[in-house]
């Protein structure tokens, strides 16, 4: 791979081992992707975060290791020094409030908020959501990120038309540090045209709707670039964020265009860019149905846990669910769990959502997901979400029956202790 | 098994591209869909979890992973790190399509790991073959199990 002139200084270690260990990391990276060269960037979004049993051995013999070892691949303990990019921090395992409702051990949570305090100094900050987009990162279209969190991606690329592959832990590490990334990929414009054109029979308008639409073109696209043609309503960014988050669960995608809608595609020749079309498929009500069946996970109709907010929650959203709860009690069986990013859920407390939410049983969480923590109210065995993210990984990380359907559906849920959703 | 006679018989040779050095051998599992990473294995196991995956229940630890490459969250090179350090990750990995994740996932696990092959390895490789890969030179050396 070229390097520059300063890339090899790092890499030769002139600015620090850290450096030289990410610089490594890159370049090994680079070269199994056959890249050829690096790319600046200055908007990084990773895990950096220590709140899982497995990294307590390693924190134990501090955070140096852990980043060492877990952000930079390195046998070598290295002394961490500032991030030299705008770096942030994505979703964690714990709750910082929450955590003893999550089962949450004490010695994990001091763990977490050590590692915090190292990180903070370093120049990682806190947003610890998995939608830095809604609080405060938003990358302009052609701005090149280093971002891990298949659901940020697929939004940065495909809504903001800034330019990122699916980082890892280690290569979002590396950057932080180094300001670099493997040119490689949806960095490269050509790289960025539709592949497959998917062509809409029925309306698409319902949050829903377009978490099962996502569902499906993951599953038939795979990890190519589909072109949703047809759309009636202009969706917006709750229902994008649905729509992403799906599509890069049941398949890997991580880039689409709606022409007119999405800002790489005025129209249909424009988002091909005279690349050849590979595939041509039409969604309609057989696909909607059969993708809500796939969604569908459980069989008993009692449900005891009810998870919202996957991604998490826009303030929006969290009005739509208080205004729901209002007045109302959800089942004494049932647990609720609504998840949105902590900058949100300072906005959605000082409108009254949040006592609202708490007012009918329900809890706020921040910082994490069911997913991603693997923590769920203890006993559950099936779960109802609004969220296709969810109700396709929770059941294979955990092993709990799984719904899928509307807010209004999974509220229902909460507030009777039994499944009615449809399709 | 006597490696050196069954070459001299049987055995298929493909070539490709290194992506992680090194060279390594074991018995093959062979999948013709993705596997994510978290998610989709249980890092401390090895095998895959995820729901309506053909090999859910597998694991690939000490198998030469034979795969079309990675899906799903930008876990994947942390869990298939973590599999590393559990000391359950596969011998060695061949894949056909190339993503950061795969590659990424590849670098971090320190395995021997090759690609663009000449022939097609999920047709050519079947569970249970014993497979060389000599990720240096880019080849990957095939012996079929006996029938039965």
């Amino acid at each position: 791979m070229k390097l520059s002139d300063h890339e090899k200084a790092m890499y030769d270690g002139e600015h620090g081992r850290a450096k030289a260990r990410a610089m490594d990391l890159l370049v090994r990276y680079g070269e199994a992707l056959g890249a050829e060269r690096l790319v600046e960037t200055n908007n990084v979004a990773g895990a950096f975060n220590a709140s899982t049993p497995s990294v307590q051995p390693i924190a134990r013999k501090g955070m140096e290791h852990v980043y060492s070892e877990l952000n930079l691949d390195s046998d070598e303990v290295v002394e961490v020094p500032h991030m030299v990019a705008h770096t942030c921090q994505l979703i964690t395992g714990i709750d910082n409030d929450n955590w003893e409702l999550q089962g949450v051990d004490r010695s994990l949570l001091d763990m977490q908020r050590e590692n915090e305090k190292f990180l903070g100094r370093r120049g990682v900050n806190m947003f610890a959501t998995c939608t830095p987009y809604q609080v405060g990162n938003v990358p302009v279209k052609g701005e090149h990120c280093a971002w891990m969190e298949s659901s940020a991606v697929i939004y940065c690329n495909s809504v903001l038309g800034a330019r990122t592959n699916v980082e890892g832990k280690e290569s979002t590490g590396a950057a932080a540090l180094t300001g670099r990334i493997p040119y490689w990929g949806f960095h490269i414009t050509e790289n960025r045209r539709g592949t497959h054109l998917v062509e809409l029979d029925i309306e698409v308008d319902e949050m829903m709707d377009w978490g099962l639409l996502g569902y499906y073109l993951g599953e038939v696209v795979g990890e190519d670039i589909p072109v949703v043609n047809g759309a009636s309503r202009r969706p917006d960014l709750i229902k994008l964020k649905h729509f992403g988050a799906a599509a890069a669960s049941s398949g890997g995608v991580e880039m689409y265009h709606i022409p007119s809608i999405t800002p790489e595609a005025n129209s249909i020749e424009e988002a091909f860019g005279g690349r050849k079309v590979e595939g041509i498929f039409r969604y309609g009500v057989a696909e909607r149905r059969e993708t809500y069946e796939k969604l569908q996970s459980a069989t008993e109709k009692k449900v005891d846990f009810i998870m919202l907010g996957c991604p998490h929650n826009s303030i929006d959203q969290m009005s739509l669910i208080a205004h729901l709860l209002e007045g109302k009690r959800i089942h004494p069986d049932v647990a609720l769990w609504v998840h949105t990013p902590r900058a949100i859920k300072q906005v959605a407390e000082r409108n009254g959502y949040i006592d609202a939410i708490k007012e009918a049983g329900g809890v706020v969480m921040s910082d994490t997901c069911p997913a991603i923590s693997r923590r769920l109210p203890s006993g559950t065995r099936v779960i109802a979400t609004d969220s296709a993210k969810q109700a396709h990984y929770l059941p294979a990380i955990t092993g709990v029956q799984g719904w899928f359907g509307s807010v209004g559906d999974c509220v229902d849920a909460a507030l009777t202790g039994t499944w009615s959703g449809r399709a | 098994m006597d490696i050196a006679a069954e070459t001299k018989n049987e055995a298929i040779v493909l070539k490709g591209r290194k992506v992680v050095g090194g060279r390594a051998e074991g018995e093959a599992l062979v999948t013709t869909e993705t596997i994510s990473g978290w998610g989709g294995i249980n890092e401390r196991t090895g095998a895959i979890i995820e729901r309506r995956h053909e090999l859910k229940g597998v694991s690939f630890a000490g198998k030469v992973l034979v795969f079309p490459g990675a899906k799903g969250s930008s876990g994947w090179s942390a869990y298939f790190h973590m599999t590393r350090l559990n000391g359950v990750q596969p011998a060695a990995m061949i894949f056909t399509r190339m993503t950061t994740k795969i590659a990424l996932g590849a670098v971090v696990t320190r395995v021997p790991a090759v690609t663009d092959l000449d022939q097609d390895p999920l047709s050519v490789i079947e569970t249970g073959d014993w497979v060389t890969v000599d990720a240096d030179a880019g080849t990957v050396t095939v012996i079929k199990k006996k029938p039965g």
